[in-house]
């Protein structure tokens, strides 16, 4: 009944074209942030930070990224994993090369090398296509994690082959190594979250999105109407290799603190990424979020129903939550192959019309 | 040679010329004044491993002309404009485009030089909306940089807005208000056949190119787009080359018709002229082999 467009005059095409055309919309999305950004901070412990919203922020991230190579480019990839590495191997070359210029910095730095090294892997999309582009991608994904592994450089020849986020503070503030409070994890992963989306929305709705949608929805098409192939794909990589570098970076130096290659960023990681973004839906933004959120918050939440409610042994619970997930995302898939994203349209546009629907 | 030409050539005229094309041009039946050559091409031959699908062809389209390219199934017409617009390059021949020889080049290079075109087999984009389909149009006009598009600032917004009044224009225009946010995929195939041609339109070519815009219509639906390609040459200039089976449909919008079999040209005139064409009817009508 307060769900809908009647009455929402809209005078420009400048608001025509917003990102929420919906009073009610907007309403949510920025009560959404005042909490977000004036109550979690207060009332975060360290289990919420740690189990829950800052593994969540960085993976929605990772998943936008690849949501924009994947759902709007139309390219497939499973080097997210090898590709997260770059941005946190970056970070900690970086910080610890540099260490008096600001982490935040270094953190978009190392995005920006994982642009480039996403755009040198992803020039094989120029001549190939969906399953193949996928096993090329795998290249990505084996060849970065040997690298990080065999070269000591990276890891500034330290006897356990491992990298670990040194201190760094931000305004007076710790946000980084292990003496970080969990707001402070938090309140970065969620600048750079919330930055982000707002960038990837701007991308996606601009010249930019319309290019990568055309080579996604029809590539000869979209060449003949004078979209360069080249630039589009290219540019698809860089963005959403940035994405997946600065989510790589944070995890390493605000989450985890420590890393190692293969047992880090290996190929679970990719996949990990990639289900997020088919769960979530693909070519939503929302639904990178959904994804990210669905696949983080649901083993946590499976465990404490199971262990702490039902006071199952751990390991068996571990188990079960495995294949819970499991049936629960084939189940997601098959009721709705559109992912999480095109549930919550479909109930919005269901809103819309309650509750007189004829 | 095909098999339906053989015995009786020799005994035909040559076609008839074009209506007098002076290099100025000339003024239709109805007083549509129609310029020089728009697109000029020269003795084109394109094979595909060992098939000809384009023997030695050459005609030319001049500015404000409706030109018609018709010939039976398979007789080459849709290879014809992929040659034209930059998909295909022949083996042989030469592309001229207002003026100048075209030099090797992409398909969305030939885009950006004035051409767009619609396709068999509508080729839209599937996922995107009305709006957003028709705005691909002119990506080739927009200019802002990418890190002006992330952060939405600078030419990013005035230059989106700009486009949409014009895209506005357009979408007035084929009267496809109504769904204009409604994603392509959902809608009827003739309504997509007019989202693809504001789709081209929105690049406001110097030749359009139309393949079977009429293709699975009815009576109807071919009216109205016949209405929308006569406005488009009246009120925009727009210079059209068209592919059409409907035979009446040629022959009332086009101004000069091309007509192909088997890969050659076999006629080229006037409607007038290409309907009493021996040549022409034998390849529509069939010839007795005696």
């Amino acid at each position: 009944m307060l769900y809908r467009e009647a009455g929402d005059f809209k005078t420009s095409y400048r608001d025509d074209s917003q990102t929420f055309p919906l009073k009610l919309d907007r309403m949510g999305y920025w009560v959404t942030l005042a909490v977000a950004f004036g109550v979690i901070p207060f009332v975060i412990t360290d289990y919420w930070a740690n189990a829950v919203l800052v593994p969540f922020l960085i993976y929605a991230i990772a998943a936008l990224g690849l949501n924009i190579l994947v759902g709007y480019g139309g390219q497939v990839s499973l080097g997210t994993g090898g590709f997260m590495a770059v941005g946190a191997y970056a970070t900690y070359k970086l910080s610890t090369a540099f260490p008096e210029i600001s982490l935040l910095i270094h953190i978009l730095l190392a995005g920006g090398i994982t642009a480039a090294v996403g755009v040198f892997f992803g020039l094989p999309s120029l001549r190939i296509k969906g399953f193949y582009l996928a096993v090329a991608t795998l290249a990505a994904q084996f060849f970065l994690v040997w690298l990080f592994n065999k070269v000591p450089w990276f890891y500034n020849y330290s006897a356990s082959g491992q990298i670990t986020a040194p201190e760094r503070t931000f305004m007076g503030y710790v946000i980084s190594g292990p003496a970080t409070s969990a707001s402070a994890k938090y309140l970065v992963c969620l600048v750079f979250a919330v930055g982000l989306a707002w960038v990837a929305r701007n991308l996606t709705r601009g010249t930019a999105g319309r290019k990568w949608m055309a080579i996604r929805d029809m590539d000869i098409a979209a060449e003949i109407i004078g979209v360069n192939p080249l630039t589009a794909k290219m540019s698809a990589f860089a963005v959403s290799s940035f994405f997946i570098g600065v989510a790589g970076a944070l995890l390493f130096s605000i989450y985890l603190g420590a890393a190692e290659a293969s047992e880090t960023f290996g190929i679970n990681k990719s996949f990990l990424v990639l289900f997020m973004v088919i769960i979530g839906g693909l070519g939503s933004i929302f639904g990178s979020f959904a994804g990210a959120a669905f696949l983080v918050v649901l083993p946590v939440f499976l465990k404490n129903v199971l262990v702490g409610a039902l006071g199952w042994p751990t390991d068996l619970a571990a188990h079960l939550e495995l294949m819970i997930v499991g049936a629960l995302i084939v189940f997601f898939l098959i009721v709705e192959p559109h992912g999480l994203a095109q549930l919550w349209r479909l109930t919005k546009e269901k809103l819309r019309l309650w509750p007189f629907p004829h | 040679m095909s098999p339906t030409s053989p015995t009786i050539l020799s005994e035909l005229a040559p076609p008839p010329a074009a209506p007098a094309p002076g290099t100025d041009g000339y003024i239709t039946a109805d007083g549509r004044k129609i310029g020089g050559v728009l697109m000029d091409l020269r003795h084109i031959t394109l094979r595909f491993g060992g098939v000809t699908a384009i023997k030695d062809i050459s005609f030319d389209i001049r500015e404000g002309e409706i030109r018609a390219i018709i010939g039976p199934n398979g007789a080459g017409k849709s290879s014809m404009m992929n040659v034209m617009s930059g998909f295909y390059v022949p083996q042989e021949g030469e592309v001229w485009f207002r003026g100048a020889k075209r030099p090797p080049m992409r398909p969305y290079q030939v885009a950006r030089q004035g051409l767009a075109r619609t396709f068999q087999n509508i080729a839209l984009f599937d996922g995107m909306s009305v709006l957003d389909n028709i705005m691909t149009g002119r990506l080739t006009m927009m200019k802002s940089s990418l890190l002006e598009q992330a952060l939405w600032w600078g030419r990013a917004e005035a230059e989106e807005t700009r486009h949409r009044e014009q895209v506005e224009k357009i979408i007035d225009f084929l009267e496809i208000q109504n769904i204009r946010k409604t994603p392509v995929g959902r809608l009827p195939y003739g309504l997509k056949k007019r989202v693809e041609l504001a789709r081209a339109l929105a690049a406001e070519p110097k030749l359009l190119m139309l393949d079977e815009p009429m293709a699975g219509m009815n009576v109807e639906e071919k009216e109205d787009m016949s209405r929308f390609i006569l406005d488009v040459n009246d009120e925009f200039g727009t210079t059209i080359a068209l592919i059409e089976h409907d035979m009446g449909v040629v022959m009332d919008l086009s101004d000069r018709v091309v007509v192909m079999d088997y890969g050659r040209k076999i006629g080229d005139g006037t409607p007038d002229e290409v309907r009493n064409n021996q040549e022409v009817i034998d390849a529509y009508l069939g010839v007795a082999h005696d």
